[in-house]
Order: structure tokens, then sequence, then C-alpha cells
């Protein structure tokens, strides 16, 4: 079965804002505004600026994104 | 999160996973004659490996309702059986995966009903030459990219299209692992020839060229899960696991 293409890429919490809600700085120095994956919300994986996470970005608007693992 | 490499006693039961796979691909490629309903494929696909203590994967996977996909003529992959009829002339799209001992294997087919166009034949060849293409390019310390660039060398200089926005992908204890593996090099993933992840031994792969006689962009229908050409141009579907050895690629979906 195939897969939808995801772009994944890893990033560091620059700020956190409302609404489960972060802007993560990533290796290329574009900043993201990513919210938090429901996943993550339901187990009450917390993020703080400065954390190293793993965002999953849309294809079609390269600005936005979902962070879907946190790096212990 | 990485590629998980596999030890020598994991790919042992990957290769009898990928072997029940393509025992079960066969017969299903087989049974498809003119006349039949694709759900009568799903019936096949769900009680064949039970003889060889496996279980059909896709049932249930991000809710994909069925066993099997089956996709025909201008429908890429995921295409769920239904009642529609099988016709003579047609192409369809077999993709199949199961469970053994908790590993996976997956890999596709297309086939022709009864008498098919020279154009559609031409398609199945050169999708499944694609295919080749790919897992001769997945050597040990080759890179990702060389595998997306030899299916895309491959179709395009013979004047097909790729499908870009699905991939295939790392395989294991999961259906999808890391890495994506684009058929392409023009996708939002820009894997060129000698850039991504190097290629190492132990890594297990499914790779699946998808391949259009028309342009590559696609749709999904209003079922959430089939993909069709945009153009409504035929579409074939090709797809092994494969193993990273030392040397040669090893197949481990052959029956």
């Amino acid at each position: 079965m195939t897969k939808k293409e995801t772009i994944e890429v890893e990033g560091v919490v620059a700020e956190s804002l409302p609404n489960a809600m972060f802007r993560v700085e990533l290796a290329n120095g574009h900043k993201v505004l990513a919210h938090i994956s429901g996943k993550m919300r339901v187990n009450y994986i917390r993020i703080l600026p400065g954390d190293r996470v793993l965002i999953e970005l849309s294809p079609y608007d390269l600005s936005r994104g979902r962070v879907t693992y946190r790096f212990k | 999160m990485g590629i998980i490499i596999k030890t020598d006693a994991e790919i042992t039961i990957m290769r009898e996973a990928g072997r029940i796979t393509a025992e079960v691909l066969k017969i299903l490629t087989s049974s498809v004659k003119a006349g039949m309903r694709t759900d009568e494929l799903d019936v096949i696909a769900e009680k064949e490996p039970k003889r060889f203590g496996a279980i059909p994967s896709f049932k249930g996977y991000h809710g994909y309702p069925a066993s099997v996909c089956v996709s025909v003529n201008d429908e890429i992959v995921h295409g769920i059986p239904d009642k529609r009829v099988l016709l003579d002339g047609d192409i369809v799209s077999i993709d199949y995966g199961v469970i053994y001992k908790g590993f996976q294997g997956d890999a596709a087919r297309t086939v022709a009903v009864g008498f098919v166009s020279p154009k559609a034949l031409k398609l199945i060849e050169v999708t499944e030459g694609s295919l080749r293409a790919g897992i001769q390019a997945a050597r040990k310390g080759n890179r990702l990219g060389d595998v997306s660039a030899a299916i895309e060398e491959y179709v395009e200089s013979r004047g097909y299209n790729v499908v870009r926005e699905y991939t295939g992908h790392g395989i294991g204890r999961n259906m999808h692992e890391d890495p994506q593996i684009p058929n392409t090099t023009k996708s939002f993933l820009g894997m060129m020839r000698g850039t991504g992840p190097v290629l190492k031994k132990g890594m297990t792969l499914a790779i699946e060229p998808m391949v259009n006689i028309g342009g590559w962009e696609t749709k999904v229908e209003s079922n959430g899960w089939t993909v069709r050409t945009k153009d409504g141009s035929l579409s074939a579907h090709f797809e092994d696991t494969i193993a990273i050895t030392d040397g040669e690629p090893e197949v481990l979906t052959s029956a």
C-alpha cells in the first residue's frame, strides 16, 4: 500500500503560543507555525521552548506544520 | 523516526511474510477474469493467508475497509473492492500485504483482463521495468535518491509519467516505516540522485512505482481512498518488498 507523501523535518521550539501552538525554528532558519498533534495532546506531552521536535509540514503551505514528536 | 535496520533473524521472518504475500498475490492475479466482481478478490485476500498462519494487513489500516486494493484502469492505487465487474480490456492493479509473526510483506502487480490494447500492455511492461530499475539501484552504499532517480529516468525516457504524491516506504513491524521512497526527483521531498539517506545492509524497503500514460496529477475520489489519474489516463502499479544486502538486493516478495 502506498504512502501519501508528507514532509517531516526537525526543528527547535522558539516560542510557545496560546492554543497549543508553537513557533518552531528549522535547521535552515525558517520559522514555522505548528500546532500539536492530537495524539500528543491526548498523552499530555508537554512542549517547552528549546525542545527539539519533529514536525510534519503541509505541502500546500510550508509555513504551517504539526508537531508529531518531541525528542528526549 | 529513523530507518530501522533488521537483524538476519528478522529478515528471515520477513522473507516468510514476503513469500506468503507473493503466494496469495499470485492466486489473486491468476483469478482475475472478465465478468468477475472486484469484491470476489477481497474474499480470496481475506481467506488465503490463514493457511499460512498470516493475516491480511490492509484491513483497518487507517480505516481502510478491505483486505486488498483493486485499482482498475485510471485508478492508480487504493481502489476499494466492490460490486464493480471486470471487463475484457481492463487493466487491474492488485496491491496486497500480510502480517506474519509480527512482520509485514507488501507487494503489487498489474495484470490485463482478457485482451487489452497494446498501449496498455506497454504501460504494464514499463511499470514493471521501472520497479526492476529501482530495485537494482537499491544497493548498499547507494543513496535513497539514486533509487528515485533510477525509476524516474526509466519511466520518463519511455514517455510516461510517474505519480509524485504517493511513495514507497520502509517496512518491517509496521507497514509504513521511514524512509518515504519517492519514485520521482520532482516531489516536495526533492530526492535527487546522490542525496538522501545512505542505504545499509538490513534495511527493508517497499519500492512501488505508479506510472501513468498521461500526466502525473492525481485526484482522490469521494470515498476518501481511491486515487485516480486527473486526466483519466491509464495507470499501472508494481511493488516489491526488498532487503538491502551486501550484494544484490534481495526481493522478499517472490513466490
